[in-house]
């Protein structure tokens, strides 16, 4: 059973609070179809948790198949250092079937951010190492593909819908009761 | 799940092509470290796919001076229309005839469906298994396993980097 070697961190991107029950640790590719089908159903069980669920999400660009998955992980780091990683990364979803250069500048523009400092960000590799310290990070935690989660450290193998993930997460914490119980409609 | 070889034993040698018109055989790669990955089937859906994410850790892989060959029954045509679309950079061994002879005779053949089963081989440099790993064969067993293998191994000699 693969194990998540490499716990939250100072550098991550986190929603949740640190004493929450459950913690939800997320790998995943910006041009991947299976993340971007995902993100909605992370948002779903983000809502479902509250306060009692943590989430991170780190870069796993698959580049080989993926060209534009590290520029992406890079922008979403650059809207991050500007106090905007979350919008970046629900908007580079939302795009995911238009991904390009020009997307992410458009992308940047959109949240007010500097563009000509998000074309340099990216020429100079600014945040190419953390990009790639979350990768090497979800290799030697056995990140099989993309997108990977691990719920409490564990590696979650079932699929990723809301339902899956959310069983799941009860599962790892018996004790964690949804705060709203609402059925999602539309 | 068959009961595959385990660490100390020899790993058995085998010819066989990687394209259509070559062939390499395990003794070949002697006095170099070797990872086996037996896998099921080419073309299975890509993020999740084990030789695409064996592809991106090449890099980690030859740090720690180990060649990558991956292994199915696929035949030398497939292997290479598969390694073309997916642009891997490392080796695939058709065990197409006999049919998923090196995977038996490694124990990690599965007769009922007649595929490889997902079994990892990590060999040292005079050819013995140290470390082997079977996974269930709808989970990609992910790359931790190999690598914490190599790092247990002793450190290389520099002249072998």
């Amino acid at each position: 059973m693969s194990e998540l070697r490499f716990p939250i961190n100072d550098r991550d991107h986190v929603i949740g609070p640190d004493d929450a029950p459950v913690t939800l640790v997320e790998y995943g590719d910006y041009q991947c179809p299976h993340c971007q089908a995902a993100w909605p159903q992370v948002e779903l069980v983000l809502r479902h948790f509250g306060r009692d669920l943590r989430y991170a999400y780190r870069h796993f660009p698959i580049s080989t198949i993926h060209p534009l998955a590290k520029p992406a992980a890079e922008t979403a780091e650059f809207a991050g250092a500007n106090g905007l990683f979350w919008e970046m990364h629900a908007l580079i979803f939302a795009n995911g079937h238009q991904l390009s250069g020009p997307t992410l500048v458009a992308l940047a523009n959109q949240l007010g951010l500097d563009v000509r400092q998000l074309q340099d960000a990216l020429e100079q590799g600014t945040y190419a190492p953390k990009v790639e310290a979350d990768f090497i990070g979800g290799v030697r935690s056995g990140v099989n593909g993309t997108p990977t989660f691990f719920i409490n450290g564990q590696r979650h193998d079932g699929s990723y819908d809301a339902m899956t993930l959310s069983a799941a997460i009860e599962a790892a914490s018996p004790g964690v009761q949804p705060e709203v119980v609402r059925i999602p409609v539309g | 799940m068959g009961d595959i070889l385990q660490p100390g034993a020899m790993a058995p040698d085998f010819t066989a092509p990687v394209t259509p018109d070559q062939k390499l055989s395990l003794s070949d790669l002697r006095g170099k470290r070797v990872i086996l990955a037996f896998y099921p089937a080419d073309w299975s859906p890509v993020c999740g796919d084990q030789m695409t994410l064996y592809n991106v850790v090449l890099p980690e892989f030859r740090k720690h001076g180990a060649e990558l060959l991956g292994i199915s029954v696929d035949g030398a045509w497939c292997h290479q229309a598969y390694a073309k679309a997916n642009q891997l950079h490392f080796p695939l061994i058709a065990d197409f005839h006999p049919k998923g002879q090196i995977a038996k005779s490694y124990g990690a053949y599965r007769d009922n469906e007649g595929v490889a089963d997902r079994a990892l081989f990590v060999l040292d440099e005079t050819g013995h298994i140290v470390w082997s790993y079977c996974s269930p064969i709808a989970v990609n067993p992910g790359a931790d396993g190999i690598l914490d293998a190599l790092e247990k191994m002793p450190r290389l000699e520099a002249a072998n980097v």
